[in-house]
């Protein structure tokens, strides 16, 4: 993909959780990129490793029991592993912000959502009082709230309109970089489609880049530009979004598919994929997805499968991809 | 002509709350043949839920006749309704929380058994309980395990193991997969498909994702703040939407293809409140196509031939809004 322009830059990034029933690997040897402007889709099922991704790059994950073990985290250029937290509280919400997973607790119930707004704002550039608040009126009306209910308390909205409200909190710093985990997972699909098309319009508008944390594949296939497909801590396929609906490769990705009912089409039966998540401290050995693949070989119990970039832009973790000799 | 199992007329349950009534079911018009899923779909607080409760008698309904077998079992006595229970059963969206934590797998599936005294010998008992563990798919060897040892797919397994305890012909699924994750949905949707043919159930399936509840359904009724807007065959109802509720629902799924691009029909406004609500239809102040009447008279359920029914003033007629 575009290298040379890369807003975000991950490289064989392994975080773990040091915990009493062992050690999670929650991401393991993890390589992205985003180009700017682009919004890349990270997908995959519960505890597959999504939100400790975002925080890894917001630097915020919690130690303990969490640990960044290895790996670069380049944005702009520059590692943010290597930055103060002075350095990093800069770049938070002013180039990186993020939307949490749970949207209703990320708003203070005892402050208007106009201060909320304003707090951001003030944070990050240099205004005054009343020029703040113009400004969070006004990112208000962009997320289609009248400006006039700035004085409203979160309370005061329905669920859409306080994910909007944690939307334009995020944006009011007009960041390079926004991280959405799971934005409209709680939301109904009217108000859901209501979202993403203001999303959609926000990056358009500010040319922002976007990780989208979701497990839903129709949000993907709505607003991204490339994909990742996790799997207990890893990337298991990477590419961009036309490839992996056309022509997805890895055993899992393609049982994700055979799961989801197609509206278009009438099937009797799912084609689910067998068995269970694997137990996050006991991560099966060689290739992670082993016991619950259909094309399982005798050598994927035993190897760790590499990342493998079967076409240009089209990475793969499966040893059925890796060359035999 | 195919055997009616269950019939709802004119349904209603009222919540009366400190800022009045609340209309969580207003009216309620539908039937469940012998033998098919009728899914019932609509957002947050359109009353779903409320209507199968209701339909089963764990709530009382404000108003309205539920026939089953052709009896209105709102006239039943305590008697008639500890039979009736036996033929109709619910399983709930979050697993976990409807499970009794202090209580093993077998425990649990064995309580329907145990409260209507259906078997007379512990041994006759436990077997029926082992029966039903493989019929849902669980491993013998959990049977003393307790729910929060399990996963989610496993432990809706168990709700679905209970609900068949007592052979019943009818199943309100009230989200039974929405908490689980793909993977794990898929296994179990094909699992309450087996059961379906092995037991000739009847099912009302409830849920909020359209994918999933095309997949199950035979026909769907689209609820919107305490009425049915649209009820049609599946295909019908995918193919050509005629309530305009139903149009900008169907229009906002995100379908997991690139090579489908559709017209998306975004919605103004969010959902208004069901306390007191006003005459008139209730989409009125989302509808792209209100008119003037629309506002004051409410549209009633009409039969638009060929089992497809719509609730809405200008069906066929949808011209853009002039209000
Ligand atoms: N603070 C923590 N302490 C210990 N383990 C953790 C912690 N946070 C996450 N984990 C574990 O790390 C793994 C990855 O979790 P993560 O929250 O990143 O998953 P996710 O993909 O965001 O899942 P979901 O879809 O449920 O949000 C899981 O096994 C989880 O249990
Ligand atoms: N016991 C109750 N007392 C008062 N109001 C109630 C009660 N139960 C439900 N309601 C209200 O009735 C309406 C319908 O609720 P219901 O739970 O049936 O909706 P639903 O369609 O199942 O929604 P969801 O998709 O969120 O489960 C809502 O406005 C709800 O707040
Ligand atoms: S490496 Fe083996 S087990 Fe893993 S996905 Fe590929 S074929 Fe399946
Ligand atoms: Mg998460
Ligand atoms: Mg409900």
């Amino acid at each position: 993909m575009k290298d040379n322009k890369n807003l975000l830059e991950i490289k064989n990034l392994s975080i773990h959780y040091v915990t009493e029933d062992g050690t999670v690997r929650a991401v393991e040897d993890m390589c992205l990129e985003i180009g700017s402007g682009e919004t890349l889709g990270l997908v995959g099922e519960t505890g597959a490793g999504k939100t400790t991704t975002a925080l890894g790059i917001m630097q915020l994950i919690p130690n303990p029991p969490g640990k960044l073990v290895n790996g670069e985290i380049l944005f702009e250029g520059e590692d943010l592993l290597k930055k103060t937290q002075a350095e990093l509280r800069k770049i938070r919400g002013n180039k990186i912000s993020m939307i949490f997973q749970d949207p209703m607790t990320s708003l203070n119930p005892v402050m208007t959502v106009g201060e909320q707004i304003a707090e951001v704002v003030k944070l990050h550039q240099k205004v005054n009082a009343t020029e703040a608040i113009e400004r969070a009126k006004l990112m208000l009306e962009k997320v289609g709230i009248p400006g006039g209910r700035v004085k409203d308390y979160p309370h005061q909205f329905s669920g859409g309109m306080r994910q909007r409200v944690v939307i334009a909190i995020a944006l009011a710093c007009n960041p390079t970089l926004l991280i959405a985990d799971e934005p409209t997972t709680a939301l109904d699909v009217t108000i859901q489609a209501q979202v993403l098309d203001l999303m959609k319009n926000l990056k358009d508008e500010f040319n922002t880049s976007m990780i989208m944390i979701t497990h839903d594949l129709g949000v993907v296939a709505e607003v991204c530009d490339k994909v990742a497909i996790m799997y207990a801590g890893n990337v298991i396929e990477y590419t961009d979004v036309k490839r992996l609906y056309t022509s997805p490769k890895h055993p899992y990705t393609v049982g994700l598919f055979g799961s989801i009912p197609d509206i278009k089409e009438d099937e009797d039966r799912l084609k689910p994929i067998k068995g269970l998540m694997p137990d996050p401290t006991n991560i099966p050995s060689g290739c992670p997805f082993h016991p619950r693949c259909p094309k399982a070989m005798g050598i994927c119990s035993q190897q760790k499968p590499k990342n493998i970039e079967i076409e240009t832009g089209h990475f793969v973790k499966c040893l059925l991809y890796e060359n035999p000799k | 002509m195919q055997e009616r199992l269950l019939e709802v007329r004119n349904l209603k349950k009222h919540f009366s709350t400190k800022k009045g009534m609340l209309h969580a079911v207003d009216g309620v018009n539908f039937f469940i043949n012998k033998g098919e899923t009728l899914g019932l779909v609509g957002e947050s607080g359109c009353g779903k839920s409320t209507t199968g409760r209701v339909v089963l008698r764990l709530l009382e309904a404000t108003e309205g006749e539920i026939i089953f077998e052709g009896k209105d079992i709102l006239q039943y006595n305590k008697q008639q309704q500890r039979e009736m229970r036996k033929e109709m059963q619910i399983v709930f969206q979050d697993p976990f929380a409807s499970l009794n934590p202090r209580m093993t797998i077998s425990e649990i599936i064995a309580e329907p058994l145990v409260v209507n005294k259906v078997f007379s010998s512990k041994v006759d008992m436990q077997k029926r309980v082992k029966e039903l563990m493989e019929t849902v798919g669980l491993a013998e060897r959990l049977i003393n395990a307790y729910p929060h040892e399990l996963d989610g797919g496993r432990r809706q397994r168990i709700g679905i193991a209970r609900a068949l305890a007592l052979k019943p012909k009818f199943i309100v699924q009230d989200e039974p997969v929405s908490a689980l994750d793909v993977s794990i949905q898929a296994q179990i949707l094909n699992l309450m498909a087996d059961l379906q043919d092995e037991f000739g159930l009847t099912y009302l399936f409830i849920s909020h994702d359209l994918s999933v509840v095309k997949h199950v359904s035979d026909r769907i009724a689209v609820m919107y703040l305490g009425k049915i807007v649209e009820l049609s065959d599946y295909s019908s109802m995918f193919n050509n939407p005629l309530h305009p509720y139903t149009q900008a629902l169907l229009s906002a799924i995100p379908i997991p293809r690139i090579d489908i691009k559709r017209e998306r029909i975004i919605l103004e406004g969010d959902v208004p409140s069901p306390i007191n609500p006003p005459e008139g239809c209730r989409f009125y102040g989302r509808c792209r196509y209100r008119q003037d009447i629309c506002k004051n008279k409410t549209p009633e359920l009409k039969d638009m031939g060929n089992d497809k029914y719509v609730a809405c003033h200008f069906t066929n007629n949808l011209k853009p809004a002039t209000v």
